[in-house]
């Protein structure tokens, strides 16, 4: 007997998930210590698409980070173009446009539906679920048609300005949106039918990956991730930008914190967004889009031809940089992830001096070893896709 | 009146240990002494008034030229009262540390290594303080002020 346990492999296995996995969307490695199937300690590893995209800003000016907040979350890029607009004009104290602001939520709560549909999408993929994946991925690519509509670019946008947006709301954008989101809709009831029932998928994501509402808030969850443990903690809730205050729309929230419930919530999400968007579009006031102060918003093109101060200000704006007032904020949104806070320190010059983001997705990967400690190898992938770790945010 | 109630606290009890407070554009900012920021946070967490119950951020940010250099910046976030705070504390380039606050925020650990990573301020009691974006053998903290845009890093790998 002794024998035969002296030749038995009872040591841990220490193995490699990652950098380049198939089913870990985003690029991260998981060095897992295993008894058998079970997980007995991970260590994650990130920063594979770290680019330093706080030096880069603080070596642009304040116009030139927005191309780059898109690549943060790049799957819901105008949120990101949002938080930073809205987060330098609490910096200037300026508020842009009642227009713009409507426009601005339309183009959140899009980026918002596509990031969802993604995420759920390949959480179903990854799971075997292939025809849920086709069919979110047709919802998605038509939430692109409109958001190309609205500023040509379906995935890295650009479309956000601070003080404005790039442009108005295109014609026929109401009408393409109603038919868009008919057939989204009943894609959305065919996903529902094939997953919230499916028993397959049930067990493989209910009671996985469990996190109780108090650990959540000592990890700092927050978003879908957090409201699936019944904590209904949402920036557009409880510090309302923009013209949230004025949408009817409702914040739903799990009960056990499981992906099973985040699975709910974000299902659950993309409806209450599609709601918010044809709020928007009905209630839409007419007028400018962008603030008239040719210090911070370039002036129209007929105007920078044709007015001496606006040619002056574009000229001084575009060698120089924009002026924010020296002074630091804090300023937060309502990213697909959680909580997406802009940090920005002024000096008062033409660029940032520190331009920091705080990533919904960095605290929820820091959490996956608590999640699946204990639990099998295969419940990292449900629990992975769950906590929807983008790399362009994470990594930055 | 309300938005002050963490100040008026704050200062109440630790009265020697707060340099300067201040508010612009809505945001309640503090500066702490830096040897009593994990009593500071401690209080701000358990304070049943208070209740800053999440981590929402920690960073820090270089002012090269001042004295002290550093300035580490903590984004506490109450539920209860649903109130935002940010505390700040001012750490000398000669004594470049600060004691962690990972025992009250787990959170905190991957902004801490964050922080240690890309300006080299170090956190005391920090449970693996190792680098988390960048990779062991990168020379530099890249947030750095006096860290060139253009630096070039040595290849690693097995053939160089």
């Amino acid at each position: 007997m002794s024998d035969t346990a002296k030749d038995l492999h009872s040591e841990y296995m220490v193995i490699n998930m990652g950098p380049s996995h198939p089913v870990t969307h985003g690029t991260v490695k998981f060095l897992l210590t295993l008894e058998g199937e079970t997980i007995i300690d991970m260590k994650v590893d990130i920063g594979y698409l770290h680019r330093g995209f706080e030096k880069m800003c603080e070596n642009g000016t304040w116009e030139q980070v927005i191309p780059y907040t898109d690549r943060l979350n790049y799957v819901s890029p105008l949120i990101n173009n949002v938080g930073y607009a809205l987060a330098v004009e609490k910096l200037i104290g300026i508020e842009a446009p009642q227009r713009c602001q409507y426009i601005r939520v339309i183009a959140s709560e899009l980026a918002r539906i596509s990031d969802h549909y993604t995420n759920v999408a390949a959480s179903g993929l990854e799971l075997g679920a292939f025809t849920a994946f086709l069919y979110f991925v047709e919802a998605r690519e038509l939430i692109w048609d409109l958001i190309e509509m609205l500023c040509g670019a379906r995935v890295t946008a650009n479309y956000v300005r601070i003080g404005g947006l790039k442009n108005d709301l295109p014609d026929g954008f109401k009408t393409k949106s109603r038919d868009v989101f008919k057939r989204c809709r009943e894609l959305w009831a065919d996903v529902d039918k094939l997953l919230t029932k499916n028993r397959i998928f049930i067990d493989r994501v209910r009671n996985v990956g469990v996190m109780p509402p108090e650990d959540a808030i000592a990890w700092g969850f927050t978003g879908p991730c957090l409201r699936a443990c019944g904590i209904p903690y949402d920036v557009r809730k409880f510090h309302p930008y923009l013209v949230y205050d004025q949408m009817d729309f409702e914040v739903p929230v799990g009960e056990t914190g499981d992906n099973f419930d985040r699975y709910l919530v974000r299902m659950e999400e993309i409806n209450q967004s599609m709601r918010i968007v044809e709020q928007a579009l009905d209630k839409m006031p007419t007028g400018p889009v962008n603030v008239d102060m040719p210090e911070y918003r370039w002036q129209s093109k007929d105007d920078i031809s044709n007015r001496i101060e606006s040619m002056i200000f574009h000229f001084k704006t575009v060698t120089e940089g924009i002026k924010p007032p020296a002074g630091e904020i804090y300023s937060a949104v309502e990213g697909a992830n959680g909580e997406l806070g802009f940090y920005l320190v002024s000096d008062g010059s033409g660029k940032p001096y520190k331009c920091r983001v705080r990533p919904p997705c960095f605290p929820l990967t820091a959490a996956m070893p608590k999640m699946v400690r204990g639990s099998f190898i295969a419940d990292i992938i449900p629990t992975f896709d769950m906590i929807n770790m983008i790399g362009g945010e994470c990594d930055r | 009146m309300e938005a002050n109630i963490t100040t008026n606290k704050l200062s109440a009890r630790f009265s020697d240990s707060i340099i300067e407070t201040h508010s612009h554009r809505g945001d309640e900012t503090l500066v702490v002494r830096k040897q009593d920021i994990q009593d500071i946070c401690q209080f701000l967490r358990d304070d049943t008034e208070l209740l800053y119950n999440f981590m929402m951020d920690l960073t820090a940010v270089d002012y090269l030229g001042q004295e002290p250099r550093f300035e580490v910046v903590y984004h506490l976030y109450s539920l209860a009262f649903n109130r935002r705070i940010r505390i700040k504390t001012r750490v000398s380039e000669s004594d470049c540390s600060v004691d962690s606050i990972v025992s009250l925020w787990p959170s905190a650990n991957w902004f801490e290594r964050e922080v240690y990573d890309l300006y080299g301020i170090t956190f005391k009691g920090h449970p693996e303080l190792r680098r988390i974006l960048l990779y062991e053998d990168f020379q530099g903290h890249p947030l750095r002020k006096d860290y060139p845009i253009k630096k070039r890093q040595p290849l690693i790998g097995p053939n160089c």
